[in-house]
């Protein structure tokens, strides 16, 4: 029943997505509130079909419906249940529904908290978002049914890729597309005001809350997939550089453009139609990214079915959107008006060096896992662009913007001067010098490109925590009512910014410092390496609800004291396929991996890795999503609130210039 | 019949299985020809893999590669020789790192291209957006003005 | 002036839609040899059946247009596409097959059990002869004309619906070359 249930919920969908494109729209323009109404109807009801049909899909999975094809095809009686609801996005039909999914509930929301946006703008919003659902339901509808039926119904299913039967997969999709998709608001809204013409402080005021509510899960679930590599994949790297990764950077590097200079035109009225277009650009590459994830135009070492007759479906709703938009974009966006007067140095020059660089970032990224397409194209030669090339492309440009980022919430608005800014980062300058000395004593002159790295790391660390104590020096004589009175944005700005340095830090340390060593190990044998001395208990086989094991026990002695841990090797046999799990000793000081491999008459094959400080990655991942949410949170930023208050009413503790 | 050969040749590819690269017997006997030879395995692509570095694959291609490198190495190869002598027989397409040519010019300065044309536009418009003064105070005018403000501000 | 640098946009974009739709037909796995359009570089492989003379390049340029089959009796796929070329041996199609990492025992027996439609066969059982050809995998089909010089590689067997569409017009062209 259930299956029969969520394709009619899906068709209902279909059909109230195609109300929400022409009613709101048709209601702008001849400024009929009735239909703009039921724009908003539509949306809030199509969210509600959408849920259904996702929690048919869900309840399919749960109750083992192997009538139901594409449970049939990622899912096993002995699958448990964890995975087998996580199975639900682990195919391609099953994810582009979570997709649809959280395309209606942003629509929903957007209608359901948008009463204080001017009504016009929002039915406009809700038109747009409404041909992005059209588009994507019948992309799902008519390619990809997740609700097809077998007959007669298989007695076993085929079970999910085990490299797929993680914890990861449980929270890592959902997180990436409620960024990518979250970035389809933003989209919206763009598109809206080129549609209406005008551009003001009340709209950037209004898309800042949803690429926020974009970027910080989007920067969660990028973190996240990494960390799920690490550990998964069993050769110890943390990013690749692989396609499928590079999907889901592009448009986190150009959110995080869109979010600074959003900022900017809500405080100065300037960067209009530069942030209109950001945000075009923004979900476009979302988009290019599930094009590239799934029309298999490129190779990748993650996992994914690929289908190039989908690529043309896609390749279609890119046409529609971002062709489009980019086409009114051309025409409507001159007409723009934004005639604020931006001084060079200020916060306002500040972001649009961010900006900059960030667009340039994204470029080397596009570059690199584009060019292979183009030039193959040109002379029909294969080439390959691998981390060699990132590390030389990427890393200068992005150590410049990091040294800038302390600087930017140092600077005033509309005006600042360089040596008063100077002034201001003196102490994180100071602390930064301090810590490149220590790391040169530390590490050795060798390693000197590693200690500026740890510099840069902690000029970001206390630059950013330098906000907040100069504000509160500031504000000393009463500092309990500053501290509490510090805005919410402001908290978040300075733990995304120490994240950042935190990533540095944990980037530096693993790249500089990592060491590796292999050999054939047999159990009772000890070995040292990176100051820990490793002996292998045992070697025996286990198994576990769905695979067998091949499993090598461990203790080891480093200088925080003993302890055992277990590598193994597993074979899941009605998937018919291996899985490496490492055992991994994680600290803060650094990560002791190891992983078994193959076995012959000299014992079994014994990789081991020591990964210096890596946990700081995801630490700064995490805490720069985090940040996000903080600044999410904050009053001036709930959505709904937003139009009434007033600018910046917060105390302003700093002295005057 | 066409899908039967497109699974086969998938099979034939994902032949590759988990990774777990370099096994101790392949391994150099002088340290510092491994370290070499670990750096340029780095810079190589698994031709039969998906997207890995041959010392990060498991493929028996890989295999023989990472060997050939060392013996080339051990043989005195230097670094680029023994690049070359792979891309000779497999093509570019091994390269992790594309080689600077005219078709490569875009890729390699490309994002460089971005940010001087980028920060050229920015300067433009941050020129056109600027507060008269950017017309041109002399220094002196700047000055007097400065007084002025101050003397208003001390009132 | 500024008009056009609001349309770059939209005509990048176009441009790139179109890169994009093209790049759709191509196969991101499949990898041309560095050989097309030149000779195979000298190499010698040993006989795979005793007492024979095995296989070197100057048997690829003997004035007519021939198949170089990489095969193993290991691979799957080998056993799909051998049938095919008993069946091109019987038409008088010239192959040469060169056995990828195995012993030549374990090829010569595997010749005997299923057929042997090769005019000349060498053994290559630590794959080096294979990486001096660029192969990746068996199996692999190279086409060479009547010069000698490889005019394509296919990867992967080579079923009769590979042969009919692609490789015998191929073949009857390189046959008609002078």
């Amino acid at each position: 029943m259930s299956a029969e249930v969520g394709q009619f919920a899906l068709i209902l969908a279909l059909l109230l997505s195609a109300v929400q494109t022409v009613a709101p729209l048709y209601g702008a323009h001849r400024g009929d509130g009735v239909l703009m109404a039921v724009g908003r109807q539509a949306a809030i009801l199509q969210g509600v079909f959408v849920s259904v049909a996702f929690a048919c899909l869900i309840h399919g999975y749960v109750t083992c419906d192997f009538s139901m094809a594409l449970v049939a095809q990622h899912s096993h009686t002995t699958q448990p249940l964890a995975y087998r609801i996580a199975a639900s996005w682990g195919s391609h039909e099953g994810s582009m529904l979570l997709w649809v999914l959280i395309l209606a509930i942003y629509g929903a929301g957007v209608a359901g908290f948008g009463g204080t946006l001017r009504e016009t703008l929002q039915a406009r919003v809700l038109g747009v978002q409404g041909v992005l659902g059209l588009a994507f339901l019948s992309f799902l509808i008519f390619t990809s049914n997740p609700f097809l039926r077998l007959s007669p119904a298989p007695v076993e299913g085929t079970e999910l890729n085990p490299l797929l039967q993680d914890p990861g997969l449980v929270l890592h999709p959902p997180l990436l597309y409620l960024g990518y998709v979250g970035f389809s608001v933003a989209f919206c809204f763009a598109v809206a005001a080129l549609l209406e013409g005008r551009v003001d402080a009340a709209w950037a005021r209004w898309i800042r809350p949803w690429v926020l509510a974009a970027w910080a899960p989007l920067t969660a679930g990028i973190t996240l997939g990494s960390g799920w590599a690490y550990y998964e994949l069993g050769w110890g790297g943390w990013w690749f550089w692989d396609p499928v990764e590079n999907a889901s950077l592009m448009p986190w590097l150009l959110g995080t453009a869109l979010l600074h200079s959003a900022l900017v035109l809500e405080r100065r009225g300037a960067l209009a139609s530069w942030t209109i277009l950001l945000a075009i650009l923004t979900f476009s590459l979302s988009l290019v990214g599930t094009f590239l994830v799934r029309s298999g135009i490129l190779t990748s070492v993650h996992a994914f079915a690929v289908d190039p007759q989908r690529g043309v479906y896609i390749l279609g709703i890119l046409a529609a959107t971002t062709g489009v938009s980019l086409a009114l974009y051309a025409w409507r966006a001159p007409a723009l008006r934004a005639g604020a007067l931006f001084q060079p140095v200020s916060r306002e020059g500040g972001v649009t060096l961010n900006n900059l660089f960030l667009t340039a970032l994204t470029a080397t990224v596009f570059l690199g896992t584009f060019s292979p397409v183009f030039i193959e194209m040109l002379n029909g030669d294969k080439i390959s662009v691998g981390p060699p090339y990132y590390n030389r492309t990427f890393a200068p440009l992005a150590v410049p913007l990091m040294m800038l980022v302390v600087f930017g919430p140092m600077l005033n608005w509309k005006r600042d001067e360089a040596k008063r800014v100077l002034q201001r980062v003196r102490i994180p300058a100071i602390l930064a010098g301090v810590a490149l000395i220590l790391a040169v004593a530390l590490g050795g002159l060798d390693h000197l490109l590693a200690a500026g790295g740890i510099a840069l790391g902690a000029w970001l660390l206390f630059g950013s925590l330098a906000v907040l104590v100069r504000r509160w020096w500031a504000g000393r004589a009463y500092l309990v009512r500053s501290i509490l009175t510090t805005p919410r944005a402001v908290v978040g700005l300075v733990i995304a910014h120490a994240g950042l340095g935190m990533l540095v830090i944990g980037v530096t340390g693993t790249t500089a410092w990592d060491s590796e060593k292999v050999l054939n190990m047999r159990p009772g044998q000890t070995i040292e390496f990176a100051g820990r001395s490793l002996t292998m208990i045992a070697l025996e086989t286990v198994r576990g609800p769905n695979y067998e094991a091949r499993q090598a026990r461990f203790s080891v002695e480093d200088r925080f004291g003993p302890y055992r841990f277990r590598s193994e090797r597993r074979f899941y046999p009605s998937a018919q396929s291996q899985t490496t799990e490492a055992a991994i000793r994680v600290g803060f000081t650094g990560n002791f991996y190891v992983s078994i491999g193959e076995e012959s008459p000299g014992g079994i094959v014994v990789r081991m890795w020591s990964h210096p400080l890596i946990v700081w990655i995801w630490i700064g991942g995490f805490a720069m999503s985090i940040g996000g949410l903080v600044s999410l949170s904050d009053r001036r930023l709930r959505v709904g609130a937003a139009v009434r208050a007033p600018l910046p009413a917060a105390p302003q503790p700093l002295p005057a210039e | 019949m066409r899908r039967l050969t497109a699974g086969l040749t998938l099979a034939f590819v994902l032949a590759a299985g988990p990774a777990l690269a370099v096994k101790p017997d392949e391994q150099l006997a002088d340290p510092a020809q491994e370290a070499r030879a670990l750096t340029l395995g780095k810079e190589l692509r698994c031709v039969v893999c998906q997207n890995q570095s041959i010392d990060d694959s498991d493929a028996a291609l890989a295999r023989d590669l990472r060997l050939i490198l060392r013996e080339r190495i051990a043989a005195g190869d230097t670094d680029e020789q023994a690049i070359d002598f792979i891309v000779a027989r497999y093509g570019s397409f091994v390269q992790l790192r594309p080689p600077l040519r005219a078709d490569t010019v875009a890729l390699w300065f490309g994002p460089l291209a971005v940010l001087i044309l980028g920060g050229v536009g920015a300067a433009l418009y941050i020129r056109s957006r600027r507060p008269a003064a950017a017309t041109g105070l002399t220094a002196e005018e700047e000055a007097e003005v400065a007084e002025v403000l101050n003397s208003d501000r001390a009132r | 002036m500024k008009r056009l640098l609001f349309l770059a946009p939209v005509a990048v974009f176009g441009v790139l839609l179109v890169v994009f739709f093209l790049g759709l037909g191509r196969d991101p796995r499949s990898l041309p040899s560095v050989f097309i359009g030149k000779t195979l570089p000298e190499f010698a492989a040993p006989a795979v059946r005793p007492g024979d003379v095995g296989l070197s390049r100057a048997d690829l340029n003997g004035g007519d247009p021939v198949l170089l089959n990489v095969f193993a009796s290991w691979c799957g796929p080998c056993r799909v596409e051998h049938p095919v070329f008993m069946r091109l041996r019987a038409e008088g199609v010239p192959i040469h097959g060169l056995d990828w990492k195995e012993d030549a025992e374990a090829g010569y027996r595997w010749l005997q059990e299923n057929g042997d439609p090769y005019i000349r066969v060498g053994s290559d059982p630590a794959g080096r002869v294979g990486i001096e050809l660029g192969v990746a995998g068996v199996p692999e089909t190279f086409v060479i004309d009547k010069q000698g010089r490889v005019r394509y590689r296919h990867v992967g067997a080579v079923t009769p619906d590979v042969w009919e569409r692609k490789l015998r017009p191929m073949m009857e062209d390189l046959r008609r070359e002078p």
